[in-house]
Formats: structure tokens, sequence, C-alpha cells
């Protein structure tokens, strides 16, 4: 018996055959497939028990009522809170997607100091050590006003405490970053007196007059705005926006009316002038000496045929608006270009704001709620030395941010010797953006609160990582045009992911390891100590409810209208700078302008002809396009700047303008928004506005060629 | 070689007539095959349905014994430990929180097994990372609510043991024999390695879910309703 070549296939098709018929090879298959669904990188989440959290988002100024759904102490998603007065339920892109913050590519996961080009990791000892040594050392040198601090925003007990580090130390150069709450209590202070704010009945108005605001695209608090929209339909409200391009909120309005770029004022002061002229306005309202100038001013200036050349609309149509304006029940204009952010004019936001005085819509439904700014928080008076007294009285380096940056950019020596920044990126947001980044690397020490790297982080000599809104506990004031004033107190939902602090917590440290007459004003165990003390009339409510209300519906408090400012300061801005087509920028709901960048499912959905791969779009009018076709590239040169873009053929825009969407071009290390397109504000110019000092650019001149 | 030396030597082999001899050779070789075949095929078989499962397992202990009838006596029914939540959800294995509600610092009886929970668990407050024998994979979504509230609320009206069986009836944890591909228990499959089932509960595979719903509701119901 010889065993041969079939004898080997006798007992290869024996094992195949055996092997077939029996149950491994069913069962191999099961098991392979269920294998394949537990490699090790596939993300299974932890089972448990399913819980919800109030909380409030602190993304945007918008200060939604946010609801965290947790399985197992982990969130897992962010829905709108029911019941909370500011979005009742509703929730934004950014706000859903907030939990990706947590664990966003650009977090500062421990406490940097920059050495050479890089930054190397120290402790929160050393971090807060090497500040606090830093301050004392200018303070020593008795020159405590060459500290300066950039805060995001004036409200709320972390601000408060930097505004407190900053004046116990003796400096008066304190900067917020320009805000639409800030603008608006800018212009209620020129119209109605000091310390007073404005809010916008949006929900209530039958007649909606926007001037340019994106209603839908971010302006204000973002969800409130979005159902006040929805609820239109119903209400037979009229939306009727005024804007160079048509926006999501001018296509999403009754009527769009198409005005040049930069012209809004000049527009608001010839509605006036025919309001006035006509006699249609609330007399009740306005009797003063001031406003006799004024009426008699706009009316000689801003004759309609002229306004109509300045505007570009016609002069039938201004008309049509000022009479439907006036003569709606409860009309409101509103103001604040695109989110209400960035630069603004005050004239503009003051003449828009006196056609709501001539309406007689203030404190009244569906109108403008003019109120004092909400104060419920009560610090301990500081103890103020004599060196604190000293710096504190030495003019600042400017009235606002942008003089700020222009006399550190410009001067010799330092005019400052250190900078603390909280939740700002100047270095992104501000017009100019590559000067103010070039202002910034002239100062020696800049210290940067942040969770998150930026550009302005990249600047910085010392990181200090704070936790972000799903890890504190935070008051947040609603502002942004609402018109009711609420606090809501947000929650630390999540145990901190990395190694980060409480930013009320990290300025504490700070101020208790300064001089002793500073640390005096510090002496809380810790952020929640000072919080509950400082909130104490309303901490009950506040920590039981998680809102309080603080003001809601019409203001009973006298409003004074004084008509000064503008009858003082007639002349408007101009967009300055060279070129036969105008740039603006456009604000995009699902592309946040400031700090934080977007998260990465918000950028996903920003569509492809806003960014495509690496390159931005410039949205053109066929018209001033040139033979251009869409997608072509072009190099878009103003007098700042220049970026390669790609064109965007669009018969919605104005013929002879431009427009890029802000919130793109970032620089610093997050894979999902950098590298990605162009940022606007590198290409606009700051242009100041006589009478408020304010950076008034709307744009600026540009001129495109082929690549 | 090349193909006419080929061509030459099959002439040449066959002109010898030596071709019977190599055909006949050809069909010992043939016989040879099949015994290998039907070997191979039975050592194979016999393989694959025996010592196949004996490999494809590994057995591992639970932390500790776990004396279900003593439980049951204590504390009323499975749903005293293995509760649906209010919002609907099941609880599953309880967590060392739940334990403690009975148990506290000190042992409540004397065994060896509930010292070491005690000492190891209770004291360092660590969960129990318990084995779970009806553990199925995160891609199926199974409510135990629908299944085991009663016909008049809306649910199946199944009981525990219509799944699980009689582990409420256990006096001692038995091992977990742990698949080495897949991590789950032997229990999903069944103990029979063909799939065939005794019991309802000998087997916790989709057809099972299938088969049941088949019966009880007329159809086998679709993808979705599992797998989210």
């Amino acid at each position: 018996m010889k065993v041969d070549r079939r004898s080997f296939l006798g007992l290869g098709l024996g094992v195949a055959a055996g092997v077939a018929v029996s149950p491994l090879t069913v069962k191999l298959t099961d098991d392979l497939s269920i294998w394949t669904q537990n490699w090790p990188w596939t993300p299974v989440p932890v089972d448990g028990e399913v819980t919800y959290e109030n909380s409030v988002c602190s993304l945007c100024p918008g200060s939604c009522g946010i609801s965290i759904r947790k399985i197992k102490d982990r969130p897992v998603k962010i829905e709108g809170r029911t019941g909370y007065p500011v979005n009742d339920g509703g929730a934004c892109l950014h706000g859903i997607a907030g939990l990706q913050y947590l664990y966003d590519p650009a977090r500062i996961k421990s406490p940097l100091k920059k050495s050479g080009d890089k930054f190397v990791q120290i402790s929160w000892d050393e971090a807060i050590s090497e500040v606090a040594d830093r301050l004392s050392e200018i303070r020593k040198s008795g020159a405590p006003e060459k500290v300066a601090c950039i805060l995001d925003k004036d409200s709320g007990s972390v601000a408060g405490l930097l505004k407190r580090l900053i004046k116990s130390y003796g400096s008066p150069n304190l900067f917020t970053m320009p805000g639409l709450e800030s603008y608006l209590e800018l212009t209620a202070s020129t119209l109605h007196g000091q310390d007073m704010t404005i809010g916008f009945d949006l929900e209530n108005s039958d007649f909606i007059l926007s001037f340019s605001a994106g209603i839908i695209e971010g302006w204000g608090s973002p969800v409130n705005c979005f159902q006040a929209n929805a609820s239109r339909k119903e209400r037979h409200a009229e939306l009727w926006q005024i804007d160079s391009k048509l926006s999501n909120t001018a296509a999403s309005a009754d009527r769009w009316i198409a005005i040049k770029p930069g012209t809004q004022a000049d527009l608001a002061m010839g509605m006036c002038a025919f309001i006035i002229k006509k006699n249609l306005y609330n007399a009740s309202v306005i009797d003063s000496h001031e406003f006799a100038r004024f009426a008699s001013k706009v009316q000689n200036s801003y004759p309609i045929p002229k306004v109509s050349e300045i505007t570009g609309i016609p002069s039938a149509v201004i008309k049509e608006m000022a009479r439907a304006f006036i003569k709606a029940a409860m009309p409101v204009a509103v103001f604040g270009r695109g989110r209400g952010e960035g630069s603004q004019s005050l004239k503009e936001l003051a003449a828009i704001h006196m056609l709501n005085c001539l309406a007689g819509n203030i404190n009244k439904k569906g109108g403008t709620v003019v109120r004092s700014k909400s104060d419920y928080l009560s610090f301990p008076d500081e103890s103020i030395d004599s060196i604190a007294k000293q710096g504190a009285a030495k003019a600042p380096l400017g009235k606002y941010i942008h003089d700020f940056f222009e006399k550190v950019g410009t001067g010799g020596n330092p005019a400052v010797e250190a900078l603390l920044v909280y939740n700002a990126n100047p270095c992104y947001a501000l017009n100019n953006a590559k000067f103010v980044k070039q202002a910034i690397g002239q100062i020696p020490f800049v210290v940067n609160f942040s969770s998150f790297m930026d550009e302005t982080a990249m600047e910085s000599d010392i990181i200090l990582p704070v936790h972000t809104f799903i890890e504190r506990l935070e008051d947040v004031p609603s502002g942004a045009g609402l018109s009711k004033s609420v606090v809501g107190l947000s929650k630390a939902i999540v145990k901190p992911v990395y190694d980060t602090k409480h930013p009320g917590d990290a300025v504490i440290l700070i101020g208790q390891a300064l001089d002793a007459s500073i640390a005096g004003n510090f002496e809380w165990e810790s952020y929640e100590e000072c919080l509950e003390s400082a909130a104490q009339n309303i901490w009950d409510e506040l920590s039981e409810e998680g809102f309080v209300v603080l003001t809601a519906g019409a203001s009973r408090e006298k409003v004074n209208i004084d008509a000064a400012f503008l009858a003082d300061n007639s002349e408007t801005v101009q967009i300055k700078g060279e070129g036969e087509l105008i740039l603006i920028p456009i604000d995009h709901m699902r592309l946040p302008a400031d700090s934080p960048s977007a998260s990465p499912f918000a950028i996903k959905t920003v569509s492809d002809d806003i960014i495509k791969g690496k390159d931005s779009f410039i949205e053109i009018n066929p018209q001033s396009a040139k033979g251009l076709k869409n997608g072509d590239y072009v190099l878009v040169k103003t007098s700042v700047g220049s970026a390669k873009a790609r064109i965007k053929l669009n018969e919605g825009i104005m013929p002879g303008v431009i427009g890029m969407v802000r919130g793109l071009g970032h620089t610093f290390g997050n894979k999902y928004v950098s590298g990605k397109g162009s940022n606007i504000n590198e290409l606009i110019a700051p242009v100041i506005e006589a009478g408020s000092g304010l950076d008034a650019a709307s744009g600026i001149r540009a001129s495109i060629s082929g690549v | 070689m090349s193909n006419k030396e080929n061509i030459n030597e099959h002439d040449s082999a066959e002109n010898s007539g030596e071709g019977i001899a190599d055909e006949a050779k050809n069909d010992k070789g043939l016989g040879l095959g099949v015994i290998f075949f039907i070997v191979a095929f039975a050592v194979s078989f016999v393989a694959g349905t025996f010592v196949f499962p004996e490999l494809l397992y590994s057995t591992k202990e639970q932390p500790f014994s776990f004396d279900h009838v003593l439980h049951v006596d204590e504390a009323g029914s499975c749903d005293t430990c293995h509760f649906v939540r209010e919002d609907g959800s099941f609880s599953g294995i309880p967590k060392l929180e739940n334990c403690m509600e009975c148990h506290e610092e000190e042992p409540m009886g004397d065994t060896e097994d509930e010292a070491k929970f005690a000492e190891l668990y209770v004291a360092q407050e660590k969960e129990i990372p318990w084995h779970v024998y009806s553990k199925q994979p995160d891609c199926v979504f199974f409510s135990h609510v629908a299944h085991i509230q009663s016909k008049n609320e809306g649910g199946a009206g199944m009981d525990c043991i219509e799944c699980h069986g009689h582990i409420g009836e256990s006096t001692a944890s038995r091992p977990y024999e742990e698949n080495w591909l897949t991590g789950y228990s032997r229990d999903i499959w069944g103990k029979n390695i063909f799939g065939f089932k005794t019991h309802s509960w000998d087997r916790m595979k989709m057809d099972d879910c299938a088969e049941c719903h088949q019966k009880e509701t007329g159809h086998k119901g679709y993808c979705f309703q599992c797998h989210k």
C-alpha cells in the first residue's frame, strides 16, 4: 500500500468535509462577525442610569438654559431646557455639540509656559507663582498701570473678580471685547443715561425693522431670536430686513431692502427726518431742547432724495418703510449689524434707536425695553492701597480695545509690561488681526485664561487652562438684547477632564499670592464661596431653580431721551481703503466669530460654497464678476492684507460688494478648524468714528485679481 | 523536459502494454484515498463538534460566589435588585451602592464570600467586576420593561425565567465560560454547539428572539427594532 497524491487529496477533502459538516464553521462565522464589532477602537458607551441635569450654556452671549443627559455620570447629550425663560427648550447647533468642547483637540490640558517657540507643561503652583511674581515685580517698580486686562464681557462674577484684581492692583487699563451687550449699553447711555441697557421684545412685536441685524444668523440670543422669528407667521408679524446681501434673515423676511454697506446710519437719520417732518412721531415721549436741535438737523441734512442716493434705496421705499414702521401697532427697529459684535458705529446704533424713540415703543409690549443694568452681585468693598490709587489715576491706554492695541503696537517702549486675557481671542477677532497679534507680541508678559488654544493663547507666555462651561459652576447673566434680564447658574456637570481650574479660583489664587493689600481683597476659600456670598440676595433661588428672572416685561423706570449725540455728530463713517469693490464680513450661524471656534460637528455642517477644502469663498454679484466663474481662484487685496479665495457668484449680493464669511482661517493646532479658509478680520482695517471713538468699520475697499 | 520528450515517453508506455498495470495501481490509490477521506472526515467532525467548543471557551470564576436563593428569600423577588428605573431603563446587575442599601459596613452573615465582598469591594468602594452571563453586544437594543410589563399594560408579560432560566434558584455562582473571540458568555450560543435547545432560556441568539416574536406577534421583527 502506497500513500500517494490521491491519498493526500482524500485526507484534505475529508478534513474539509468533516469541518464543514461539524458546527465549527457556522459557530466560527458567527463569532467572527461578533468579534469584528468588538475591536478596541470601536467606542462602546458605558451603560448606566440615565439622569438629566440643568445648566446654562455660555458658549455665546445667548445664555440658553440646557438640560444635559447623563448616563452613569457621563454627559452624553445636551438639549435645550424646557421652561427656561431665554430659550424654552430650544437649542442651537453649537449648544447641542457643546460636549465636543470637553474633548476638543485644542483643549489646553495643563498650565503651559512658553519656552522659546514652544510651550512646556508646568504645575499649577508654578504657574500661579510665575504670574504673581511678575505682577509683584511690576508693581514694585511703581507702575501698576502697566498691567492691562482684556475680558470677553463685562458681566458675571468671573469678570467681577478680574475687575477686582485689576482695581486692587492699581491699573486703569481694563478692556472688554466689543459685543452686542456693550453696544446696547453704550447706545442706552448715549440716549438715555448711564448704567442703562436696551432689550428688544421681538417675540411680541408685529413689525420688526432690522437694520442688517442677523436675526437668525446669531444676533443677540440666537435661539430666542429663532423662536421669535419662527412664530412671526402665527402672530402675523412682519420682518423687513435692510441688508447689503440676501442673508438667511433677509430670505426669511417679508421684505428685503438692499442697502449700500455702511449707510444704515444715514437711512435711519433720513427715516427720522421724514417721520418728524410728517409729524408722525409720538410727541409725548420726546420734548426737549436737544430733540428740537436734532429734529432741525436731520431735516436739513437728510432729505429723502439725498438719503436715497447715499443708501441706494429708492425714495419711495424709504418713505414706505418709515410709514409702515411708524404706523405699526408694535414696531421695533433692531440694530447691530450681523451678530451685533465686532465693529459698530454709535451714530448708526443711536440713529436706529431714535426710530424706536419716535415710535414711542420704549418700554411698550413688542417694542424696546430700556432698563438699568442688572446688578445682582455684591462684592465686599475693596481696600485700595496708595500704589493702586496712583496707578488707577493714570490715563488708560485708550477708551476702547482697538485704541489700546494701537498704542501698544505703535509705541516705542513697552506701554504695557503685562497683559491678562480672559476668554477672549483679540488676535483673531479684532479688525486688522495681524496688527493686534504683532502688538501683543510686543508685550513682555501675557497671561491667558483659556480652555482652548487659539491665536491669542499662542502669543501668551503663561496659559492657565480653565474648565469649560460643562465643568464649572458660574453665574451666567443673559444679555444680548433680550427683553428680560435673567441670570442662570451653570453647573459642574462632569469632573474636569484635564488638569484645569475654575477661572475664578485661578484669579483668587493670583490675588492671594500678591501684596497683602491685594490678598486681603481675595479672602475666599474658593470661587464657589465667593459666588455664594456675592450673589447672596438671589442665591437660594438661583441654586434651587437654576435661574432667576431679574426683570421681565416693560420696565417702569422713567426713561429720558437725549438726542444731543445725534444732533452733534452728523458725519457717517465712510468705508476706507482702495479698490473698486467693498468687502463686507458675513456672519454665519454655523461659524462662531470669536472664542471658542467651531466644534468639529459645527464645522462639518458648513456648506461647500462657504469653505471647500482649505479655501474660503468670496460672494460676488455676477455683474461685478467680470467674467469670473464659480470656483475660480482670486486674490482679494485690501490696504491691510490679502487672501486667496474662490468665487461664489451670488445675485443676492449688491453689485460692487463682495462678502466673506467670518469665523474661518484659524491658525492654531486644531485639525477641524485650523488652516481652513481665511480670516476676514485680517483684511479689514479699523476706522475710528469721530464722536464715539469706536472702531466703526463696516467693511473695506478691496480689489480682486486672478491667481 | 521538453514537450516533445513527454509525448515520446507516453507513446512508449502505451506501446509496451504497461498502461493496464498503471490503472490498477491508480485504483488502489483511490481506495486508500477513500479511507483517508473517511478517517479525516470523522476526525475533523469529532474535533469540530467536541474538541473545538472546549478550546473556544475559557473558564473564569466570578469574583465571589453569589447565593441567589438566600437573597431572594431575604429581599423578595428578582426586581428588588434587578429593577426597572422610573424612565423605563433596566438597572441590570446591581451596583455596589444598591448592595449597600442592605449590606452596611459589617457583613450580615459569616460566609467566606461575604467576607470577600466586604473586604475587597465594600471597604475599597470598588464595583464588583461580575462576569455577566446574559451580556449581549452593544449594537443590540433590548428593552426589559417592554418584555416584562403585563399584557394589560402593553408589555409582553414575560417572566424573567423565560430568558434567564432558573438563575434565581442558584445557591452558588457557576463558572463563566468566556468565548475567546467575542468575550461573551457561552450562555448566549447555548451549551449545545449545534444550537439545539430544550428550554427557551438555553440560548439567547437573535434567532431565538425572532422565534418568540414570530410566535407571539406573528412577525420576526425588523432589523431596526433592535439594531439602532
